[in-house]
């Protein structure tokens, strides 16, 4: 088993191909889409593969020491262009090949007219613990 | 015959405090009424004790000076206390009530002080304390057993009060999750039992206000976890027991003339479960709580709730001049100033706030709720076009 973490972004991803922002899409398709992404984490629960999924607040700030009895500095000059993280779900899945799968899944939540989003999502591989076996 | 684990749990105030008051340190004597009642779980399942308390007091009284003994055996010293306990050390209301102190001591933050008072004064384990706000177990022990420690270092003379402990079960009452505890369920019977403990009216209008909430907790969500506002919940699935409790109890509290924040809230919350339909909702009384309850608690949330209220008792632009002088940065003002934008006939500003609603909400529920307004809005705006 391997660990994946599948991340959203709210900025500093592609486009998607089906790119209207949620509040225009219809009242029945945003409840679509909710629908789905709740049945999504239920059906990995069910099948062993989820581990978490968390979703954060477009807020946020960079920080960094600036010396000592200095206050840390906050933000900076790359505020508006910096990524921005939407969320994550954390999978242990058998392969590689199911990670794909399951992100392109989770890529296929209904938007604006019940189509698939097409949303990129990244999936990053977590770093594993070293085997046993190691000859 | 076996035990109702929530009966049991009710023992455990009195009983670490019996044990506090021989003389027992804290941290040492919370940890063996915890044991004990693992034992009991067993122990009971076969009988039931004639008096249980007492049952319980021993064992823990036992675990203890085991637990003292092997401590001081590795500490080369002798072992100071007898098997035996002393005698004539009972535990009055008042030592019950000084645990509720320790727990909400003011040394603690608030997180620390919510999960001790879970454990020490509710019986919860620190595996439950842990589910029900989503933290490693691990962490939830280590965050515990600080809390004792600065407790027994710092505690015995400078305790919390009455008013940290209300902060307190406020916080577990709103906060936290669903683990295998009802978290609102336990805040409103370590509050009612608070009640019995100290007689202030500010107890009993917090215990009140729980109680009105705890009445419309089935209607608030759906199925699925969507939010439904207090306008469009179904009434007739609101706790009609709960809410004559909870309005006899804050009515018994007011008659005393010793006003404060939470019974102001408690009355606030009354007037909404006393309307039957949201149509006779008093909200010219409404007003006049949240003007007493500024007096009390002026913060922006409440001038913003306030808002709200002036919104409904005078019209939607006496509500917008109310919500001119609230805090811009408060959370749900953007939902606040939708709402009223609507009610105003402004539906393209109001579709801009509540898209701005969305982005700012606080957890997951209202985004998605405050997204659904901005979409219903929308789609409106597009067939007048």
């Amino acid at each position: 088993m391997a660990k994946y973490l599948l991340l959203k972004h709210y900025r500093g991803a592609p486009a998607p191909v089906n790119n209207v922002p949620m509040d225009q899409w219809k009242p029945d398709e945003v409840d679509a889409h909710i629908r789905f992404m709740r049945d999504f984490a239920g059906r990995l629960e069910s099948s062993g593969e989820f581990i978490e999924g968390l979703a954060l607040s477009p807020d946020g700030v960079w920080v960094r020491y600036d010396g000592e009895g200095r206050p840390p500095v906050t933000d900076g000059p790359f505020a508006e262009t910096k990524d921005l993280i939407a969320g994550w779900m954390v999978i242990d899945v058998d392969s590689y090949e199911r990670a794909i799968e399951l992100a392109a899944e989770l890529s296929a939540a209904p938007g604006a007219g019940g189509e698939p989003i097409h949303e990129w999502l990244e999936v990053r591989p977590f770093l594993a613990e070293p085997p046993t076996v190691t000859q | 015959m076996t035990v109702d684990d929530v009966e049991l749990r009710a023992l455990v105030p009195r009983v670490l405090s019996v044990l506090v008051r021989r003389g027992a340190d804290f941290a040492t004597a919370e940890d063996a009424v915890q044991e004990a009642l693992v034992r009991a779980l067993s122990a009971w399942q076969r009988a039931l004790p004639a008096d249980p308390t007492g049952w319980l007091i021993t064992v823990a009284w036992r675990v203890f000076v085991d637990m003292t003994r092997s401590e001081a055996a590795r500490r080369d010293r002798e072992v100071r206390f007898d098997t035996e306990p002393p005698a004539g050390a009972v535990s009055s209301a008042d030592d019950t009530l000084h645990l509720y102190f320790l727990c909400a001591h003011p040394d603690l933050t608030s997180s620390s002080a919510v999960a001790l008072t879970l454990r020490a004064v509710g019986g919860l384990t620190t595996r439950q304390i842990a589910r029900a706000y989503l933290v490693p177990e691990p962490t939830m022990a280590q965050r515990i057993s600080r809390a004792k420690g600065i407790v027994s270092r710092a505690g015995v003379d400078r305790p919390g009060d009455v008013r940290t402990v209300m902060r307190v079960l406020y916080l577990v009452f709103n906060e936290g999750y669903s683990g295998d505890v009802d978290l609102a369920a336990e805040a409103i019977r370590l509050t009612r039992q608070l009640a019995t403990l100290a007689d202030d009216p500010e107890v009993h209008g917090l215990l009140a206000l729980m109680l009105l909430h705890h009445a419309r907790r089935r209607s608030r969500t759906r199925p699925d976890g969507s939010i439904v506002p207090l306008a469009d919940q179904d009434r007739s699935q609101w706790d009609t027991r709960l809410i004559a409790e909870g309005i006899g109890i804050a009515q018994a509290a007011l008659a005393r003339d010793q006003l404060g924040q939470y019974q102001a809230q408690a009355a606030i919350a009354a007037l909404h479960a006393d309307a039957p339909r949201v149509e006779e909702t008093d909200w010219v009384q409404i007003v006049e709580w949240y003007d007493e309850l500024l007096r009390f608690a002026d913060t922006p949330i409440v001038r913003l709730n306030r808002a709200v209220a002036v919104g409904e008792a005078d019209g939607s632009p006496a509500g917008l001049a109310a919500l001119a002088e609230v805090d811009e940065h408060v959370p749900r003002r953007d939902a606040v100033a939708a709402y009223l934008h609507e009610r105003n006939g402004d539906l393209e500003l109001a579709a801009r706030l509540y898209a701005s609603a969305a982005r700012n909400a606080p957890n997951l529920a209202e985004r998605d709720h405050q997204t659904r307004q901005a979409a219903r809005l929308n789609q409106r705006l597009q067939h007048h076009r």
